[in-house]
C-alpha cells in the first residue's frame, strides 16, 4: 500500500498545485516533495533486504486480459525510488530564486513527472511499466517546451518523437511477450513481469525481443548512436527539467535494461549483447571526446552524462553481479552528481548570463561556498575514491573487465577523459583572471546552499560507506542473476 | 430495433417542430430524442432478438455499436447550437436528417441480410450527401457534395454488384446462408463467390475511406460544414466498421486466408497514405481528414487479424476515436469562426489552418486542454483512451502473428505524432495576439465530458469491458 501512496501522492498534490499561483506554488510543491521524501526514507528504513517485492499493491486493471495494477518495491526499485524521492525536492528547492511564468503549472508538471517515475520504478506488470514509462514523457515535454530556451520547440519535438518511436517498439515487444505467457487461473495470458521471466523463448525470438526492448531503452538513456536528441534537449530545457531528465529520467532506460531486457532475453544477449556493449563503449569514448571540446557548461555536462551512461549500460550487459551492482549504485551516484553539476551551471548562469567557459573565470575569489560544493560534485563525477562515483565506476569496470578485458580497458577511458573535461571546466570557470561578468559574483544564497548540502552528504556517505545502499540491492540482484543464469543454462 | 422506430418517429416529429417560429426548441428536442433512443437501446440488454423474418438482429455487440453512434451524434448535435442560429440554415431539416441517417447506421450495425445492409448503407449515405452540401452558398460545399454523391453512387453500384454475385454463388442473401456455403463448399468455391466478396468489401471500404478508395475523403471532409464533418468522420466510420466486422466474422470466416491477406495489404496502404499525406497539410481540417483515413487503417488491423478480441478492439477504438475527433472538431468550429471574423481575411479557410490555433491555450485553457487531450488520444499516448485503442488493435495483430503489419503501424504511429503535435505546439508554445474565444455553456459541458471520457477510459480501460 505504501507503494500506492508513493505513486499517487505527487499526482494528487500536482492536481492541487494547478490552482495555485505565485510563491505559494513553489512552497507547496516543496512541501509535497518533502512529504514524498519522508515516505521514501520511511520505506528505506522498513525495507528488509530480501529479494521479495514489498509494500506492494495488486488490483485488477483490465480483467478480461489479465492485466493488473500491480506494483511493489524490491531492492532494485528501492534505490531508484530513493533517488527520485531525494532529488525532486532538491530540484524544486533549486528554483527558489527563479521566477517561472505560471508557477502553478510548472510545479504541477514536476510532481506529475515524479508520480510517473515512481510508477515506472515500482511497476510489476509489463503494461503498467509501459504506461508510466510513456506517461513520464508528457510532463517533461511540456516543461521543456514551455519554459525552455529560444530553440526549444523543434528540439523538444525531436526528443518527443524520438523517444515515443522507441517506446512503440517496446509496446509491440511487450504485447508479443504477453501472448507467449501461459494461461492463468482467471485469464488466457498474464502480463506480470515475473511471468515474462519464466518464458522459454527460442533464440531467434529472443533476438527480436532484445532489439525491440533495446531500442526503446537505448534511446531513453541514450546509448550511441541513439543519442542525437540529448545534448540539444538538455541545453534548451529549463535547468530543473534538465535535472529531471539527466538525474532521474534517463535511469528509466537503465532500469528497463535491468528489469526487463536482462532477465527476459538471456539468449538474445548472448547473440547481441556484445554489439550492445560495443555501442555503449563507443558512447563512452565518443561522448568524452566531444565533452572535452565543449565550451557551454550545460552541453559539457550533457555529454559527460552521455558518456557515463554508456558505462552503466556496458555494466548491465556484462551480465555479472558486480556489473549490475555497479550500475545500480552508479545510477544513484550519477543522479546526485549530475543534478549538482547542472545546478552549479544554473547558479553561474543566473549571475553572469552566460554558460560559455571562455567568458567566465576567477569565480573562486568571491565564492568560497560555491567553490567547495562545485569541487565536491566534480570530484564525485570524476570518481575520486571516497566519493560516490568511485564505488560505482569501480564495480562497473570490474564487471566489464570480467566480461572482456579489451572492452574493459576501453571503458576505463571514462575515468581519464572524465577527469580531463571536468577539471578543465572547473579550472576555466572558477580560476584564472576575473572579467566584467564575474568580478562581483555573489556567493550562494541560503536556499541554494541547502540544495547542495544533502547532495554533498550523499556523495560522501555513498563514497565512504556504500554498504548502506548495496546491502539493499544485493538479494534482488542475486535473484535476478539467477533468472539470467538459469534460463541461459536450461536452454543450452 | 427499438431505436430504429424511435428515431424514425422523432425525426418526423422534428420536421413538424420546424414549422414553429422559434428555432430554439429544436436543439433540446433533438438531444432529448437521442437520449431517449440511447436509453431505449439498452432495454434489450443481454437478450438477442431477430426482426423482420430474421433480417435484423439485436444483441449486446450491436447495442454497444448503436450506443457509440448515438453518443457521437449526441455530442455532435450538442455542439451544433450556433450553427443552427445562422440565417440561411434550416436546423429542423438538418437534425431530422441526422436522425434519419442514424436509422441507416443502426441497420448497418444490426443487419442479418445483405439487403438490409444495402438499405442501411444507402439511408446513411444519401443523408450524408445532403448534409455535405448543406452550406448552399459555399462553392466548396457544393463541389464536395457532388463529388461525394458521384463517388458514393459508384461505390454503391460496386457493392450491389458484389451482393448480386454472392447471391448467384450461394443462393442466399442471409449472412448465415452465405456462411454455410463458404464453410461447406471449401473445396470448390466458385470464382463468382470470391469476386462477389471482393466487390462487396470494396463498397464498404469506400464508405470507411480505406485506401486506395479514400481519394474522396479529404475534399469532402474539407468542403462539408465542420459540424457535419465531425458527424461523418465518426458515425459513418463506426457504422461501417461494425458492418464489416459483422460481415467478415459471421459469413466469411471460412475463407479467412483469402481475404485476410488482401485486407492486411489494404491496411498497410491506408496507414501509410493517411499518415504520410497528413504530414503535408497546412489546414487543420484537411489534416483531420487524412487522420481519419489513418484511423480507418488502425481499425482495419482488427479486421485483417480477425479473432475473438477483434470485437472488443474495434468497439473500444471506435469510441476512443469518436470522442477525440468530435472534441477536436468542436474546438475547430469555435476557432475557425472566431479567427475568420477577427482577420476578415478574404480567404475563408484561414481560420482552419494550424496558425489559427497559435496561443489558444493561454487565452482559453479549456479549449487548449480539450484539443490537447484529443490530439494525445488520437496519437495514442498513454493516459488517454486512444492508447488502449491502439493497444487492443496491436494485441489482435500479435495474436494472429501479423508482425509486419504491426511494424508498419508502429512506424506510422510515430509519423502521426508529428502532425498531431503541430496543433499542441501551436496552442501552447506559440504566441497569437488574439482575444479569448467565447465558449457557450453547452460547448463547455461537451468538451469537459469528452476530456473526462478520454482520460477516464485512458486510466481505467476496464470500465467499458465490463459490458461484454
Amino acid at each position: 500500500m505504501l507503494t500506492l501512496a508513493l505513486i499517487l501522492f505527487p499526482a494528487l498534490a500536482a492536481c492541487l498545485l494547478l490552482f495555485t499561483n505565485g510563491s505559494m506554488s513553489r512552497q507547496l510543491a516543496f512541501g509535497a516533495a518533502l512529504v514524498e521524501t519522508a515516505l521514501v526514507v520511511f520505506i528505506f528504513n522498513k525495507f528488509l533486504p530480501t529479494p521479495a517485492s514489498q509494500f506492494g499493491f495488486d488490483y485488477p486493471w483490465i480483467p478480461s486480459l489479465g492485466i493488473r495494477l500491480s506494483a511493489g518495491i524490491d531492492g532494485i526499485s528501492l534505490l531508484l525510488t530513493l533517488l527520485t524521492g531525494i532529488l525532486v525536492p532538491l530540484i524544486v528547492l533549486s528554483t527558489f530564486n527563479r521566477n517561472y511564468e505560471r508557477p502553478g503549472t510548472f510545479y504541477a508538471l514536476m510532481l506529475f513527472m515524479q508520480s510517473a517515475l515512481m510508477g515506472v520504478f515500482t511497476a510489476r506488470d509489463g503494461f503498467l511499466f509501459y504506461f508510466f514509462f510513456e506517461a513520464a514523457l508528457i510532463p517533461i515535454y511540456f516543461l521543456a517546451a514551455m519554459w525552455g530556451g529560444a530553440n526549444r520547440i523543434p528540439v523538444t519535438f525531436k526528443f518527443f518523437i524520438y523517444t515515443i518511436f522507441g517506446s512503440l517498439f517496446m509496446l509491440l515487444t511487450l504485447v508479443y511477450l504477453y501472448y507467449q505467457t501461459p494461461a492463468t487461473a482467471t485469464s488466457l495470458h498474464s502480463s506480470a513481469i515475473v511471468d515474462f521471466y519464466k518464458l522459454n523463448l527460442s533464440a531467434s525470438a529472443q533476438g527480436w525481443v532484445f532489439w525491440g526492448l533495446f531500442i526503446a531503452f537505448a534511446i531513453k538513456m541514450p546509448v550511441f548512436p541513439f543519442h542525437t536528441w540529448q545534448p540539444d534537449t538538455y541545453v534548451e530545457s529549463p535547468t530543473p527539467a534538465t535535472m529531471l531528465l539527466a538525474g532521474i529520467m534517463l535511469k528509466m532506460g537503465i532500469y528497463g535494461l535491468i528489469r526487463l531486457l536482462l532477465p527476459v532475453t538471456p539468449l538474445g544477449i548472448e547473440t547481441w549483447g556484445q554489439t550492445a556493449v560495443i555501442l555503449s563503449v563507443i558512447g563512452i569514448v565518443y561522448g568524452s571526446i566531444i565533452a572535452i571540446r565543449q565550451r557551454d557548461m550545460k552541453r559539457l555536462i550533457a555529454y559527460s552524462s552521455f558518456s557515463h551512461v554508456g558505462l552503466m549500460a556496458a555494466g548491465v550487459f556484462s551480465q555479472t553481479e558486480t556489473g549490475l551492482q555497479g550500475a545500480l549504485i552508479q545510477m544513484l551516484a550519477h543522479g546526485i552528481n549530475v543534478v549538482g553539476l547542472f545546478f552549479v551551471a544554473d547558479v553561474i548562469y543566473s549571475r553572469t548570463d552566460t554558460r560559455q567557459l571562455d567568458q567566465l573565470g576567477g569565480i573562486t575569489r568571491t565564492t568560497p561556498k560555491l567553490t567547495v560544493y562545485f569541487m565536491i560534485m566534480m570530484l564525485g563525477s570524476v570518481a575520486l575514491p571516497l566519493t560516490n562515483g568511485f564505488i560505482g565506476e569501480f564495480l562497473l569496470l570490474h564487471g566489464v573487465y570480467t566480461y572482456n578485458h579489451y572492452i574493459g580497458l576501453a571503458a576505463g577511458f571514462t575515468i581519464i577523459f572524465g577527469a580531463v573535461y571536468l577539471l578543465r571546466m572547473f579550472q576555466k570557470a572558477m580560476f584564472g583572471p576575473t572579467n566584467a561578468r564575474t568580478e562581483s559574483f555573489a556567493d550562494l544564497t541560503m536556499s541554494e546552499s541547502w540544495v547542495f548540502v544533502p547532495l554533498v552528504v550523499l556523495v560522501f556517505w555513498m563514497g565512504i560507506y556504500p554498504t548502506t545502499f548495496m546491502k539493499m540491492t544485493e538479494p534482488a540482484v542475486a535473484n535476478l542473476m539467477k533468472f539470467v543464469g538459469n534460463t541461459a543454462i536450461s536452454m543450452k | 430495433m427499438l431505436p430504429i422506430v424511435l428515431l424514425s418517429v422523432s425525426a418526423v416529429a422534428l420536421l413538424f417542430l420546424g414549422f414553429m417560429k422559434s428555432r430554439s426548441v429544436l436543439l433540446p428536442a433533438t438531444l432529448l430524442f437521442l437520449a431517449v433512443a440511447l436509453v431505449v437501446n439498452f432495454l434489450d440488454w443481454n437478450k438477442t432478438y431477430l426482426y423482420f423474418n430474421g433480417m435484423l438482429r439485436t444483441d449486446n455487440l450491436a447495442m454497444i455499436f448503436t450506443a457509440i453512434t448515438l453518443v457521437s451524434s449526441f455530442l455532435v448535435v450538442a455542439l451544433s447550437g450556433s450553427f443552427a442560429e445562422e440565417e440561411a440554415a434550416q436546423p429542423a431539416e438538418y437534425y431530422a436528417i441526422i436522425l434519419f441517417s442514424l436509422v441507416g447506421a443502426v441497420m448497418m450495425i444490426g443487419y442479418e441480410n445483405l439487403i438490409m445492409l444495402f438499405v442501411g448503407v444507402e439511408i446513411l449515405s444519401v443523408a450524408m450527401y445532403v448534409l455535405t452540401g448543406s452550406d448552399k452558398r459555399n462553392l466548396r460545399s457544393n463541389e464536395a457534395a457532388l463529388k461525394y454523391f458521384l463517388m458514393g453512387a459508384f461505390a454503391t453500384g460496386i457493392m450491389l454488384f458484389g451482393m448480386a454475385l454472392l447471391y448467384g454463388a450461394t443462393g442466399s442473401f442471409t449472412l448465415a446462408g452465405i456462411a454455410s456455403y463458404a464453410s461447406h463448399a471449401q473445396q470448390g468455391l466458385s470464382l463468382i463467390f470470391y469476386v462477389g466478396l471482393l466487390m462487396l468489401l470494396i463498397g464498404l471500404l469506400f464508405k470507411v475511406s480505406a485506401a486506395p478508395f479514400h481519394f474522396w475523403t479529404p475534399d469532402v471532409y474539407d468542403g462539408a460544414p465542420t459540424i457535419f464533418t465531425a458527424y461523418m468522420s465518426t458515425v459513418v466510420k463506426t457504422a461501417g466498421f461494425a458492418a464489416l466486422l459483422h460481415l467478415l466474422a459471421v459469413s466469411f470466416t471460412g475463407v479467412y486466408t483469402f481475404w485476410s491477406i488482401i485486407l492486411a495489404v489494404i491496411t498497410a496502404i491506408t496507414l501509410i497514405a493517411g499518415n504520410v499525406t497528413a504530414v503535408y497539410q497546412d489546414s487543420f481540417k484537411r489534416m483531420m481528414a487524412y487522420s481519419s483515413i489513418s484511423h480507418a487503417g488502425y481499425l482495419l488491423i482488427g479486421l485483417a487479424a480477425l479473432s475473438v478480441q477483434s470485437r472488443q478492439a474495434i468497439v473500444f477504438y471506435s469510441l476512443a476515436y469518436s470522442v477525440a475527433t468530435i472534441s477536436a472538431f468542436g474546438v475547430l468550429l469555435l476557432v475557425a469562426r472566431q479567427r475568420s471574423m477577427q482577420t476578415l481575411s478574404s480567404n475563408p479557410t484561414s481560420g482552419e489552418s494550424f496558425d489559427a490555433f497559435n496561443g489558444l491555450a493561454k487565452q482559453n485553457p479549456l479549449l487548449g486542454l480539450a484539443m490537447a487531450t484529443s490530439m494525445l488520444s488520437l496519437a495514442g499516448i498513454p493516459l488517454t483512451a486512444g492508447f488502449w485503442g491502439k493497444f487492443y488493435m496491436f494485441s489482435t495483430a500479435v495474436a494472429q502473428g501479423q508482425i509486419w503489419l504491426l511494424v508498419v503501424a508502429v512506424l506510422m504511429s510515430a509519423v502521426g505524432i508529428y502532425y498531431y503535435f503541430r496543433v499542441i505546439i501551436a496552442m501552447y508554445f506559440r504566441d497569437g495576439a488574439t482575444e479569448p474565444i467565447r465558449v457557450s455553456p453547452v460547448f463547455q459541458y461537451v468538451l469537459v465530458a469528452a476530456i473526462i471520457l478520454t482520460i477516464g477510459l485512458g486510466v481505467a480501460p476496464g470500465l467499458l469491458q465490463g459490458l461484454f
